[in-house]
């Protein structure tokens, strides 16, 4: 039981990661109607930058704050740069470009940081302050503060102005533009938050998996995998799509396949829930108007 | 009796291009280019043959995506997966059961048609992105599955397996030469293939269903069936050309077949140009070749610093976006335009 119980935990600490990835893949689905397969190593990039303030003497959390300000920025500027001029080009365009910046923050970061593994801190305590061997530190840490900036987001976007002209310039551009919301605007906006969650994502996973350029690839399947579970069309159901992952990952791996399954686990989730139940648990049914 | 009107009046007839008539240039290209893929081993380093093999191997790959993306509008990220395959299928009929080489192609073929085939059933849910998702998902988790240790009697685990070069059976050809024209043969066998095939009526359903997936189901096509089968063909081969570059490669090993590999298979498509066969082989030229070339102006730059390598795939990434913003229909739409700005109707 007490396996079972460590096991479920832990599995919400990378559920909690698979969610941000999760949450930053469906908010730039919502504004552009397309995966963003570079979330990852973008987030991979963003957890390099906060390692290299570290490595110049900043302390944790200026680093931090620092690193998803410069996030943000460059969400918007890949938006502003690289997808505003072919927004109206066929989806496979869409699909290379998305596979041309995955190329390009892979290999800049392995140029600039080499191919090496390295440590990232963790900004918890080692210990806790209560006795358990159920949980780590690190993961309960990382279960927090993701918990924080759900709520965040939620909170932005359920009671600020601007999150509400973000959900209606998601939802149809059109009016939105018409009601005077800039829709190129708000989905500048929309990549520079997706950018900044996933570099929160990075960086609270760097500490497990250890940082190098290509530490993201997995993690993005499960992303993908949780975002899909939950429905592409509900932020919050890619949310709990990424926490329940994490403890599927976690479960299988210790009751079913062993660890050497993962990403096929991962895989045999995503056809089978695009197979079943396309729309995600708690997705919207799209339906196609001929 | 119209039908053969109309095709006689085929309006391109009529233009010519330096003088040439378009048809006739055509023709005069392909012979050049048949004769040079015929002669050239023959006078070449060994080294520039082995790369020239490799270039087929790729180009086969791109085509079998280029089937599936560029004639029927469905994206893999994926056919690395099939590729891998393929390969392995070769590998083990070779090393675990002692099979000659050109025994292994067919049967490789055929397993990697029936896994696409599969994988493509449901792509009738799948559309699109999710589609492209699901490959990808297959793409990442492949190199998992073949080191899986219950697998590794079969597959080696981490190690792989060594495939040997084969022997050249005829005394005027050393190996590499003679691996060449092995991989030659299947090279024009699937080119013709895809020909017909593009050109038929299977053709023209698959490229129905591209440029309008439910106006070809109200002309009675059977999209599903359809989209499957085109994955299992596409699929077979990407397959064929693991296999044979299994053989020219000489060995196989879960790490060469990551989603990079799918990676390199979609630049050499989009560069070439889609829905064009002589744009698969300039695809698997791309691939081969640029890789070195921009290795050989990076170390201009930056000497021979290791990490410098990677600057490669940034120069990859940016070409790729290069390509889709000014060619968004890669060398063969250049040509295309190239064609339609020049060429002039005889008599003009």
């Amino acid at each position: 039981m007490d396996l079972f119980l460590q096991q479920t935990l832990d599995g919400l600490a990378t559920g909690a990661i698979y969610a941000s990835l999760a949450l930053a893949v469906v908010m730039i689905y919502q504004a552009i109607d397309h995966f963003n397969f570079a979330q990852g190593e973008m987030a991979m990039f963003s957890t390099f930058i906060a390692w290299q303030l570290i490595a110049w003497g900043a302390p944790y959390w200026l680093a931090f704050v620092v690193c998803l300000v410069i996030s943000f920025v460059g969400g918007m500027l890949i938006e502003r740069i690289v997808f505003a001029p072919i927004h109206n080009a066929p989806v496979l365009s869409h699909i290379v470009v998305f596979i041309a910046l995955t190329l390009i923050f892979n290999a800049f970061a392995g140029f600039i940081w080499e191919f090496t593994i390295k440590q990232f801190p963790s900004p918890f305590p080692s210990e806790l302050p209560f006795e358990t061997t159920l949980i780590g530190p690190h993961e309960l840490g990382v279960v927090g503060i993701t918990l924080v900036m759900l709520v965040l987001i939620y909170v932005f976007f359920r009671f600020t102005p601007v999150g509400l002209a973000m959900r209606a310039a998601a939802a149809n551009p059109v009016s939105a533009a018409l009601v005077g919301i800039s829709v190129k605007k708000m989905l500048a906006l929309g990549w520079g938050l997706a950018a900044t969650v996933g570099a929160v994502a990075g960086m609270m996973i760097a500490p497990k998996v250890y940082l190098e350029p290509n530490m993201m690839l997995g993690v993005l399947l499960y992303g993908f995998a949780g975002a899909v579970v939950g429905g592409l069309t509900s932020p919050g159901g890619a949310v709990i799509g990424g926490f329940l992952m994490g403890v599927l990952e976690n479960l299988a791996g210790t009751y079913v396949i062993g660890s050497d399954l993962k990403l096929t686990f991962a895989l045999v989730v995503i056809v089978a829930v695009l197979l079943f139940k396309p729309a995600g648990l708690f997705g919207r049914v799209v339906v196609q108007r001929v | 009796m119209n039908n053969v009107r109309n095709h006689r009046a085929n309006p391109a007839d009529s233009y010519e291009l330096f003088g040439v008539k378009l048809p006739q240039l055509r023709m005069i290209l392909l012979l050049i280019g048949i004769a040079l893929a015929l002669l050239l081993p023959l006078v070449l380093a060994n080294f520039a043959i082995f790369q020239m093999t490799q270039v087929l191997v790729y180009a086969i790959a791109v085509l079998g995506l280029n089937l599936l993306t560029g004639y029927n509008g469905q994206f893999s990220l994926g056919h690395s997966a099939f590729y891998a395959l393929g390969a392995y299928t070769t590998a083990i009929m070779i090393d675990r059961y002692d099979i000659a080489y050109y025994w292994t192609i067919i049967p490789a073929g055929l397993i990697c048609f029936i896994g696409g085939f599969l994988f493509g059933l449901p792509a009738l849910r799948l559309e699109g992105l999710y589609l492209a998702l699901a490959t990808f998902a297959l793409a990442v988790a492949m190199p998992q599955l073949l080191r899986y240790e219950h697998f590794e009697g079969f597959t080696g685990g981490v190690q792989g397996i060594d495939v040997f070069k084969p022997d050249s059976p005829l005394p005027m050809l050393n190996a590499d030469q003679w691996l060449y024209y092995f991989v030659l043969f299947w090279g024009a066998l699937l080119i013709i293939g895809a020909w017909n095939l593009v050109r038929g009526r299977t053709g023209r359903a698959m490229i129905a269903i591209r440029d309008n997936p439910i106006a070809a189901r109200t002309m009675g096509i059977n999209t599903a069936l359809y989209k499957s089968v085109t994955f299992g063909v596409s699929g077979l081969y990407t397959g064929i050309a693991g296999a044979l570059g299994a053989i020219v490669a000489e060995f196989v090993a879960p790490d060469s077949f990551t989603f990079f590999l799918s990676v390199w298979f979609l630049v050499g498509m989009v560069v070439g140009g889609l829905a064009s066969i002589p744009a698969a082989i300039a695809g698997g030229i791309f691939i081969l070749y640029m890789p070195n070339i921009s290795e050989e102006v990076i170390s201009i730059f930056f000497g021979n610093d290791p990490s410098a390598k990677a600057l490669i795939w940034v120069a990859f990434g940016l070409f790729l976006i290069f390509t889709v913003y000014v060619v968004p229909n890669g060398l063969a739409g250049l040509v295309r335009r190239f064609v339609i700005r020049y060429a002039t109707r005889r008599g003009d």
